[in-house]
C-alpha cells in the first residue's frame, strides 16, 4: 500500500502547472484555486492538537456545480477530497491526509430561503452558525444547536460532526434539526437526502450523513428546522462547595422528570479564569457553578425554575441566583461561551476532551478525572454540558516542557477508560476524526466496525472522501499509516 | 499503545440474544415476525423465507437516566405500561406492534411534535447480521457521536439490513396535563401559529383537533389562545383515522385534493395525512437508489434478510 501510494504520487510534478491544478483552475476561476505553501499549510490543520496533514490544492467553490466539478476532476485524476468549513473541529476531522484537494465551502454562505409553512430554512453549508440564528431572529425563530464555537463554525461542519451545544439538552443535537441535505456524492452525482415530507422514502441516508465527519460526501445545501423562540426564559446560577454537589443536582433534576433547556457546569478554576476575562458575575469562592436555563411559557418556567433551585439546595447549593434581566442572563451565558477563550489567554497549550457518561455517574467520574490529573501531574479544568452527561475535561499544559505531551496523552487515555468503565461513550459532539480512532476498538468489536465500514463504502466505494478518518486502521478506508506517509515533497 | 479490548459493558453476554442469533443462523432467507401489524409493507415476503421471532422483555429501565434497554420482540404497549408507572413514555407509536417492528417500519406517532420523532428515540441497537453475527452500534448515553450512526440506518430499514435483537431507547417525561380540544371551522394554519408547541394539531377539512400538554397553567394559557382562533371545546381524544398513510410536506398537507385522498385527517405541521385512499407510489431518485442498493448488498450480500421487502416501496 505504501509503495503504491508513493508511485501514485511520484508521477506528479510540483510545478503550478500540475495538470490537476490546471484542470481545477479551468473549472473554477483561477483565483479560487490556491496552491501556494501558505494556503496549503493553513489548511493542513484544524483546531485540534494533532499534527497537520498534507494538503493538496485548496479550492473555494461558490456553487453546487463547482463542487461537483471538483469532485469529478478528483475522480478523473485519482485524488482524494476533504470537505472543510471553518476548521474549528477538535478531533482532526478536516485534517487532510494523503494530499487531497481541500474543498473549503466558506464562500457558499447564503441563507437561501426561509419557509415558515414547512418550518425550515434552506442554507448553504458555509453559513456561520450564529449568523443563521441572527438572520432568523426577526422572524421569531432560531437554529437550536449552539456550539460554543458558534461565532465561527459553519452549518456544514455542524452537520458533518452532528454538533451540539448547551441548548441541545432539550432541543436535540444537529441531527434533529436537519430535514434535508443536498449532497455531492463521492461519485460526483448530486442528490437530495431526506426531504421536507413527513416520512421520506427508503433508507434514512440523511440520518447517517449527519455526523459522518465529511466521509460520505460534501453537503452543498441544507434544510434546517426552524425553532420558535420561547416567550419566557429563566436562568439560574447555583453555587456549590463541591463539584459532586453540582453533578448530583444535575442528575437529581433529570431524575425529577425535568428536562431544562440547558444545564452547564463549570468548576472553580474555569469560573475564576472567566471572571478575570469577561467579568460574568460568577462567584469566585464556589468549587463549582451550575448554569441552568428553562424556557417556555410563563407559569411552567417559574415552576421548573423553583424546582431546580429546590433540588440544588437539597444537594447543598450554597447560593442560588435567578437572572433578573436579559442583560444579566446574557452576561452569565457570555461567561460560559467564552470559557475556552478565557483559558486560551492563560494557557500556553490546552487539550479539550469530550466523553459522555450516564448522568448518575457524573460525580464519580469527575472525581476520577481530578485523580487522573494528580496522577499525571497535570492541571485539568472542567466545563461541560452536564445535562446530557457530556464531559469536557480541559487539560492545561506547556508543550515546551519535556515529556509533558506523553503525560497529556496518557491522561487522555485514562479519561476515556474512566468514561467507558462508567457506561459512557467516546465522544458526545467532537467526533472521532483522527483523535479517537485508536479507541474505537474499546467501544466496538471488529464486527461492529466492519459494519460501519460497510456503510461508509456504500457511499464511497473508492474511499476517496476524507480517507483515514473515524474507522481505525485494519479496515479499508482507514489506512492512516500510508496516508500519513505521503512524502512531503509530493506537493512541494 | 491502548488496550484494544472492547469495554465489557458494551459486549452482550445475554444468552437470550445469543440464542436469537443462532435462530437467525448464517444461511437461507429469514425474516422476523413482530405483531404482523405492518406485515405486507414494502412488498410480499419471498417464498420459502423462514420466520423467527425476536426475543422479548424489558432488560434494564433507568428512569433517572431517561433510557430503557428492551428486547425487540417486546410489545410497544407493554413497554409503555412499564414506563408510565414511572411517569415516562417514548416516541414509538402504540398500535399493537413490537418495538423492533415499529423501529424498522419507521412510522412516526401522529403526536410526534410532542413526543419526538421515532428516529430520535433509538440510542443503541444490537442486531443480527446476514452472517449471523451480533452487531452493536450506537451507545447507551443520550448524547453520542462515536462512529457512524447505524441506528439511523436501521430505523425504517424494514429488517433488510439486520434483524433487531435489543435496543436502548430514549424516554421522555409524561407531562403533568394532556388535554384534547376540538372546534369546527378553525383554520389549522392559524392554530399552529397561535400556539408555542402543541403536541398535535389535526384537521379533517371540517374540524380541527389540538392536543396541548405541559404544566396545568401553561395548558390553560395555550387553551385561551386557542380560543382566539376558534370555538374550541375539550374533547376526549382525536378522531379515528382512515387506514392509509400519506407522507407529504407540511405545506402540501394543508392543501390536499379531497377527490384524491377521500376522507382524511391531516397531521398539521408534520405532513402526515391518514386517508381512505392510498398514496400513489412515490419514486426514488436513481442516484439514491444506487447508494441504497450498495448499502443493502454490503450488509446482506446474499439477500437473505427479509427478502421481497423494499424500504423504498413502503
Ligand atoms: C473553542 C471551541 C469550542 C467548541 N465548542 C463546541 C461545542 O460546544 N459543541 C460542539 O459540538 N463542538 C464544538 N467545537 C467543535 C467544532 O466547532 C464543531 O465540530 C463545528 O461543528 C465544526 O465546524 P467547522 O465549520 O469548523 O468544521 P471543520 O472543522 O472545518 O470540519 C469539521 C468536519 O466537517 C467536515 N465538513 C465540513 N464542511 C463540510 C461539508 N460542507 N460537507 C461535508 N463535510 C464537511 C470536515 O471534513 C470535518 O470532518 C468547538 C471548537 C472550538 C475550537
Ligand atoms: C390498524 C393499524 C393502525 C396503525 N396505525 C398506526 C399509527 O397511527 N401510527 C403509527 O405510527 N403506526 C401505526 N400502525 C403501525 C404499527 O403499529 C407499527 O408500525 C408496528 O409497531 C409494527 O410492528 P409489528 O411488530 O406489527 O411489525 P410486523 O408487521 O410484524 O413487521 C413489519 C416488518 O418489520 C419486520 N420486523 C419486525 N420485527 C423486526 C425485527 N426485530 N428486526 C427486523 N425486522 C423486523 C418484519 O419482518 C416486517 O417486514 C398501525 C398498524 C395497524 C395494524
Amino acid at each position: 500500500m505504501l509503495a503504491g501510494m508513493r508511485n501514485r504520487f511520484s508521477r506528479r510534478t510540483e510545478t503550478s502547472g500540475d495538470p490537476f491544478v490546471d484542470a481545477l483552475r479551468g473549472a473554477l476561476s483561477p483565483e479560487r484555486v490556491k496552491f501556494d505553501g501558505a494556503h496549503r499549510s493553513l489548511h493542513s490543520h484544524d483546531a485540534s492538537v494533532f499534527d497537520g496533514g498534507n494538503s493538496g490544492p485548496v479550492v473555494y467553490p461558490e456553487t453546487t456545480a463547482e463542487v461537483q466539478a471538483v469532485v469529478r476532476l478528483a475522480n478523473d485524476y485519482d485524488r482524494n477530497v476533504v470537505p472543510r468549513g471553518a476548521g474549528t473541529g477538535l478531533a482532526g476531522g478536516a485534517i487532510p491526509l494523503g494530499a487531497p484537494v481541500v474543498v473549503a465551502v466558506t464562500r457558499m454562505n447564503a441563507v437561501l430561503e426561509i419557509d415558515p409553512i414547512n418550518m425550515v430554512a434552506w442554507v448553504e453549508p458555509g453559513v456561520i452558525n450564529l449568523d443563521l440564528t441572527k438572520h432568523l431572529q426577526p422572524f421569531g425563530f432560531h437554529f437550536a444547536p449552539d456550539p460554543s464555537s458558534q461565532q465561527v463554525c459553519t452549518i456544514g461542519g455542524n452537520v458533518a460532526n452532528n454538533s451540539g451545544g448547551p441548548h441541545c439538552l432539550a432541543y436535540g443535537v444537529t441531527n434533529a434539526h436537519v430535514v434535508a441535505l443536498e449532497v455531492v456524492l463521492p461519485s460526483g452525482d448530486v442528490v437530495m437526502l431526506g426531504g421536507l415530507e413527513a416520512e421520506p422514502q427508503g433508507l434514512d441516508l440523511r440520518g447517517v450523513f449527519v455526523g459522518s465527519e465529511g466521509t460520505l460526501g460534501i453537503t452543498t445545501r441544507v434544510a434546517v428546522r426552524l425553532t420558535k423562540n420561547r416567550p419566557e426564559v429563566r436562568t439560574l446560577l447555583l453555587s456549590f462547595a463541591t463539584v459532586s454537589d453540582a453533578a448530583n443536582t444535575v442528575s437529581g433534576v433529570i431524575a425529577a422528570g425535568i428536562v431544562p433547556a440547558a444545564m452547564e457546569v463549570m468548576d472553580q478554576r474555569i469560573t475564576q479564569a472567566v471572571e478575570n476575562y469577561v467579568g460574568a458575575g460568577y462567584p469566585l469562592d464556589a468549587a463549582a457553578v451550575l448554569l441552568a436555563e428553562v424556557d417556555g411559557l410563563a407559569d411552567g418556567v417559574d415552576i421548573d425554575a423553583d424546582r431546580i433551585a429546590e433540588i440544588g439546595r437539597a444537594n447543598g447549593a450554597t447560593a442560588v441566583r435567578l437572572a433578573e434581566s436579559d442583560q444579566e442572563r446574557a452576561l452569565l451565558w457570555k461567561g460560559r461561551k467564552t470559557a475556552f477563550g478565557a483559558i486560551a489567554q492563560i494557557a500556553p497549550d490546552y487539550y479539550l476532551h469530550d466523553t459522555v457518561v450516564p448522568r448518575s455517574a457524573l460525580a464519580g467520574v469527575l472525581e476520577e478525572i481530578y485523580a487522573i490529573a494528580d496522577r499525571h501531574d497535570l492541571l485539568i479544568m472542567n466545563v461541560f454540558h452536564a445535562g446530557d452527561g457530556n464531559l469536557h475535561p480541559l487539560i492545561i499544559f506547556d508543550a515546551r516542557h519535556e515529556g509533558v505531551l506523553d503525560r497529556v496523552h496518557a491522561a487522555g487515555a485514562d479519561i476515556i477508560t474512566a468514561s467507558l468503565d462508567a457506561g459512557g461513550v467516546l465522544s458526545g459532539e467532537h467526533g472521532i476524526g483522527v483523535e479517537k480512532q485508536q479507541y474505537m476498538e474499546r467501544m466496538f468489536s471488529a464486527d461492529d466496525l466492519d459494519h460501519q465500514n460497510r456503510l461508509r463504502q456504500g457511499f464511497d466505494p473508492g474511499c476517496r472522501t476524507n480517507p483515514g478518518k473515524v474507522i481505525p486502521s485494519g479496515h479499508s478506508c482507514a489506512d492512516i499509516q500510508s496516508l500519513r506517509a505521503v512524502p512531503n515533497e509530493v506537493w512541494g | 499503545m491502548t488496550d484494544s479490548t472492547t469495554s465489557p459493558l458494551l459486549v452482550s453476554t445475554d444468552p437470550v440474544l445469543a440464542e436469537f442469533a443462532e435462530d437467525v443462523g448464517t444461511s437461507e432467507p429469514v425474516a422476523v415476525a413482530g405483531g404482523r401489524t405492518r406485515w405486507e409493507l414494502g412488498g410480499a415476503l419471498g417464498p420459502g423465507t423462514r420466520i423467527v421471532t425476536a426475543p422479548s422483555g424489558i432488560v434494564d429501565y433507568q428512569p433517572e437516566e431517561m433510557t430503557v434497554r428492551v428486547r425487540a420482540g417486546t410489545s410497544v404497549a407493554e413497554l409503555h405500561d412499564e414506563l408510565a408507572a414511572k411517569g415516562q413514555r417514548t416516541g414509538l407509536p402504540e398500535r399493537g406492534g413490537t418495538i423492533g417492528g415499529a423501529l424498522v417500519v419507521g412510522e412516526n406517532d401522529y403526536r410526534c411534535l410532542g413526543r419526538g420523532r421515532l428516529r430520535e428515540t433509538l440510542l443503541q441497537v444490537r442486531y443480527v447480521s446476514a452472517e449471523g453475527l451480533m452487531v452493536n452500534s450506537g451507545g447507551p448515553t443520550v448524547k453520542n457521536v462515536s462512529g457512524f450512526d447505524l441506528p439511523r440506518l436501521m430505523v425504517g430499514s424494514l429488517g433488510t439490513l439486520g434483524l433487531i435483537a435489543e435496543v436502548i431507547l430514549r424516554t421522555n417525561p409524561i407531562p403533568a396535563v394532556s388535554r384534547w380540544f376540538c372546534a369546527a371551522g378553525a383554520d389549522p394554519g392559524a392554530v399552529g401559529e397561535a400556539l408555542l408547541a402543541p403536541s398535535a394539531v389535526l384537521a379533517d377539512g371540517q374540524q380541527t383537533w389540538v392536543e396541548l400538554e405541559g404544566h396545568g397553567a401553561d395548558v390553560d394559557e395555550q387553551a385561551a389562545r386557542l380560543r382566539t382562533v376558534g370555538s374550541f371545546e375539550v374533547v376526549d381524544g382525536p378522531p379515528s383515522f382512515p387506514p392509509h398513510r400519506w407522507s407529504l410536506t407540511p405545506g402540501q398537507a394543508l392543501e390536499v385534493d379531497d377527490a384524491m385522498l377521500g376522507d382524511h385527517v391531516t397531521i398539521v405541521g408534520v405532513g402526515l395525512v391518514f386517508a381512505s385512499e392510498p398514496q400513489p407510489r412515490r419514486s426514488i431518485e436513481p442516484n439514491i437508489a444506487i447508494v441504497s442498493d450498495r448499502i443493502k448488498s454490503n450488509f446482506d450480500p446474499t439477500g437473505r434478510l427479509n427478502p421481497g421487502r423494499n424500504p423504498a416501496q413502503k
